[in-house]
């Protein structure tokens, strides 16, 4: 599933794309941790930690829109592409997703 | 009796290279100077001595009436015993009396022949109980008579124990009416003795509060049995060798076997006279707590004079204790003692007493509130001076005490309405003033967001409510604190906050009212929430306004709505409440709160096949079962094979009933049926915000009818009231009475068109508690009991569509409706743990 690139990142496939609905999030396991990715509703992708940093939500169950996830238990929300939270809650690191010619999910995880 | 306890106890720097500090009193003010001192390092710098004439360590003297009435053993009011000044290396002299010094050699000498040498001297000689002058104290010998006591020391609080238990004593006379002669009247009292207090002046307590207060005092004294002389004055002790009786100035005798003189305190200055050092009313001491003219003498505590004052109360005494020690250690040399405003918190004779100030108006320009309730013994009055408080008695009910001793510490603004100051009048709205609250004050208790943080978010840039909200998340929990965080960002932003536009909005994103946006959503025909964002939203689409739109959406369309999972919350795409720690819960629907066997039986079974954590009764009578995992929900739901009931939705939950008429004798109309019948008429319509219901079958109102959102009750008759707009949870309202008709079924139409004309004119979220008192319930019985718009049946017809189209959520269980609808979400990191039941 995973390869070492070239990048310093690590690179994981998550499976096809369609697992994730328009306008949701999924939550992956990725190398003993988790990761929530969202599927936009413009169709691209963004990818960012699972838990709220905040008290632990599960982020992947959140309300997103085209800029941020906002986390269901506490409404904080986070921007998709830079993890910054708008509402003082600890930023978040992103991560990059993509999709590869079989339409799955290809993870990068910085090493 | 002398015991002397040397301490074997070598210091690593050394008895040699320390300097001397010698401690005489070893009382409250004694003992917590030297902790003070030892705080501060204080035992690297001195070896110490301390002189006290009562042979014992050091206790509370405040505790003494606890004693007296038996509350408390003598062993539980030590603070100090002796093994703590072995341990800490401390030399105690108990039970020797310091009697003089000698300030230029630097010695002092003790009753027991002992020298001991200073370098530093610490003063801690407190006060003794006054004998006011009267015939018949003493005996020919010159002692004191029997059966007469001080109220001072732990050896007089022991004497008159045993000498009240001594069973032919049976009365007691207290002189003086102060809070000493009070507590020992007290005590006295508890023990079985009738008691009569005898005071000089006017009326009790005369000390702490004018004449109206003492008079309320004297009423909740009285109550305990104890009888209360005013304004006499005692002139003699009657008996020969023991205790007779007592005469008084005006020449009543009263008869009695014991006599507690507590009739004020007087400083023990005999050393300091002696010694040659200043001594006016006590001690002279400066701003340092030393000696006047004297650089190695200190003293502390009720010995004491400073700037004119002699305090008589513990907390001042701490206060010195605190200065002294930065100034005799050294660790800060610039503290100074500035006096004490003495606002003093106490229990006498079990009656809350807080003084502070003045007693009464002075100046003719001066405000006095006054409250008085003699019968519950609650007296309160307040005097305020150029909008500062400047003094306050309150007896009895002591729950603004904190506040009005920061507002008379710190001369705070005070609230227009003074009533304020002395009772709370609901939430700290308005009437405390946002200005008056500390910056630490907690102004959102959901999120704990304090004053500070949203002044900081002001003053940071957020110029408008909503940005603050957002910024801090205050008012984002419940939301009762919403006029409180206005306020405070108006006042933060000083006047120049920015009028909201969006305040209006019926979501952030589009810039339209409800009624604006549903025309515009009808002229358009939208259908969906992604359609209405691309038509009607400048900035596109916006996760905080989908769930709003989408429940908007579902009320006007019915089953023309076009539904896109993702503009749903968590909780209704998988139809349960989430957690805290991401799992969720699960309540089956139980009409009215009515079950069966079978039920029971099913859900007992569900709970244990699926290790369900937490089976919890919840307050719309079902039952909850918690900690469910998502991916497990299908499951659930599919082993209870019972429908939802939707307790995670903006919809209405559940009809809560009592009895009703078929077991409860009182019961006069058939709650329980009438509710189950609501309850199936109208499960799961979403509405913009939660609807939680009762039916009472009776005025007793055993259901809570007056505080649902819609609350029907049976009254005698066969008539039925229904009632609109109630609640009791983050706000407590009653609600009002829409209609009482004579039909349930008249109930069930006036109810469901009542909800739907809250499902088109409420705002998002806004519960019927708020819009019920915004549109006016003469309003709302117009349009819905008279039809005075002619809209009566319209509503009725939406809300019969809304009815048909329900379908139990929990029926997709079979099939998922979006791919992974009910995949696992949470970490396999650590989340807050939820622990087991």
């Amino acid at each position: 599933m995973s390869a070492e690139a070239a990048t310093g990142a690590q690179t994981f496939v998550l499976g096809p794309v369609e697992q994730i609905p328009l306008g949701e999030g999924r939550a992956f396991a990725v190398d003993g941790g988790q990761v929530a990715v969202f599927r936009l509703r413009d169709g691209s992708l963004r990818a960012l930690p699972a838990v709220c940093p905040h008290r632990g939500g599960p982020l992947a169950d959140g309300t997103i829109d085209l800029g941020v996830v906002v986390c269901p238990l506490h409404q904080h929300a986070f921007d998709l592409a830079t993890g910054c939270s708008t509402t003082g809650a600890d930023n978040l690191s992103p991560y990059e997703v993509s999709t590869d010619e079989q339409r799955n999910l290809v993870l990068q995880v910085p090493v | 009796m002398t015991s002397v306890l040397d301490s074997p106890r070598a210091t690593p720097s050394g008895p040699a290279t320390r300097r001397r500090l010698v401690v005489i009193g070893n009382g409250m003010a004694g003992a917590r100077a030297v902790e003070e001192i030892l705080a501060r390092g204080g035992a690297g710098q001195f070896t110490i001595t301390m002189f006290g004439d009562e042979p014992y360590g050091n206790y509370n003297r405040i505790m003494l009436s606890h004693v007296l009435s038996g509350e408390e053993s003598d062993a539980d009011i030590f603070l100090n015993s002796l093994p703590w000044y072995q341990e800490n290396g401390i030399t105690l002299h108990a039970g020797v009396k310091a009697e003089r010094i000698d300030r230029f050699t630097k010695h002092v000498f003790s009753n027991d022949g002992r020298v001991t040498p200073y370098d530093t001297l610490i003063i801690a000689t407190g006060s003794r109980s006054h004998m006011p002058p009267m015939d018949g104290l003493y005996t020919p010998g010159g002692s004191i008579k029997q059966g007469i006591f001080g109220f001072r020391t732990i050896d007089d609080t022991r004497k008159m124990v045993s000498h009240a238990r001594q069973e032919h004593h049976r009365r007691a006379v207290v002189i003086g009416g102060g809070l000493l002669g009070l507590e020992a009247a007290h005590g006295l009292r508890s023990i079985g003795l009738e008691v009569d207090v005898v005071h000089s002046a006017g009326h009790l307590m005369s000390a702490q509060m004018g004449p109206d207060g003492g008079a309320v005092l004297r009423r909740s004294v009285e109550a305990l049995g104890i009888r209360v002389l005013t304004g006499s004055r005692t002139t003699a002790v009657l008996g020969n060798d023991r205790v007779t009786g007592v005469s008084l100035r005006d020449g009543t005798d009263i008869a009695c076997d014991m006599v507690v003189v507590a009739a004020g305190i007087r400083p023990n200055v005999d050393l300091a006279v002696l010694s040659g050092l200043p001594v006016e009313r006590a001690i002279v001491v400066d701003d340092r707590l030393r000696v006047q003219d004297e650089d190695h003498i200190y003293a502390v505590g009720e010995c004491v004079q400073h700037r004119g004052e002699v305090y008589g109360l513990v907390a001042p005494l701490w206060e010195q204790a605190v200065v002294l020690a930065n100034h005799v250690t050294g660790t800060d040399t610039s503290s100074l003692y500035l006096g004490s405003r003495t606002a003093t918190k106490l229990k006498v004779a079990g009656v809350e007493v807080a003084s502070m100030g003045l007693h009464g108006p002075e100046l003719e320009t001066d405000e006095h509130i006054v409250f008085s309730e003699p019968s519950r013994g609650v007296f309160k009055s307040i005097v305020v001076r150029n909008n500062k408080m400047v003094g306050a008695t309150l007896l009895g009910d002591s729950r603004k005490v904190a506040y009005l001793t920061q507002a008379y510490d710190r001369g705070l603004p005070l609230p227009e309405e003074r009533i304020g100051l002395m009772f709370d009048l609901g939430t700290p709205d308005g009437d405390t003033g946002v200005a008056e609250l500390s910056d630490d004050a907690q102004v959102c208790n959901c999120n704990g967001v304090s004053k500070r943080t949203l002044v900081d978010a002001v003053q940071g840039g957020c110029a408008t409510v909503a940005g603050a909200m957002e910024a801090t998340r205050a008012g984002k929990g419940c939301g009762s604190c919403k006029l409180l965080v206005r306020q405070v960002v108006e006042w933060a932003a000083d006047g120049a906050v920015e009028e909201d536009p969006a305040a209006g909005y019926y979501v952030p994103a589009i810039p339209l009212d409800k009624p604006a946006l549903m025309a515009e959503i009808r002229k358009r025909g939208l259908r969906s929430v992604s359609a209405v964002f691309q038509a009607l939203a400048p900035g596109g689409e916006d996760a905080r306004s989908k769930m709003g739109l989408a429940s908007l959406l579902k009320m006007m369309l019915a089953e023309r709505y076009i539904d896109e999972r993702d503009a749903r919350f968590i909780n209704d795409r998988v139809h349960a409440n989430i957690q805290r720690d991401g799992t969720f819960s699960v309540v089956p629907q139980m009409k009215g709160g009515v079950t069966s066997v079978e039920q029971l039986r099913r859900i007992a079974d569900v709970a244990e096949k699926h290790n369900v954590p937490l089976i919890k009764l919840t307050g719309g009578q079902r039952i909850d079962l918690l900690g469910i995992r998502k991916e497990d929900l299908p499951q659930v739901w599919a082993d209870l094979d019972m429908p939802s009931g939707y307790a995670y939705g903006k919809s209405f939950r559940t009809v809560k009933t009592c009895v009703g008429r078929d077991f409860c004798r009182y019961g006069t109309g058939d709650s329980t049926k009438l509710g189950i019948e609501i309850e199936s008429r109208f499960q799961g319509i979403e509405a913009p915000a939660k609807l939680k219901l009762a039916v009472s079958g009776c005025p007793r109102n055993c259901a809570e009818s007056l505080v649902k959102d819609v609350g029907v009750v049976a009254v005698e008759g066969g008539r039925w009231e229904i009632y609109v707009g109630g609640a009791a949870g983050a706000h407590i309202r009653k609600g009002d009475l829409l209609a009482t008709v004579d039909d349930p079924e008249e109930v069930k139409v006036l109810a469901g068109r009542f909800m739907q004309y809250y499902r088109e004119r409420a705002n998002w979220l806004e519960r019927t508690y708020s819009f019920v008192p915004r549109v006016g319930i003469e309003h709302l019985r117009d349009v819905i009991v008279s039809d005075s718009e002619g809209i009566a049946s319209r509503l009725d017809a939406a809300m019969q569509d809304s009815i048909d189209s329900y379908e139990d959520p929990w029926k997709e269980r079979a099939e998922p409706v979006t791919p992974g609808q009910f995949r696992t979400s949470l970490p396999l990191t650590v989340l807050p743990q939820v622990p087991v039941q």
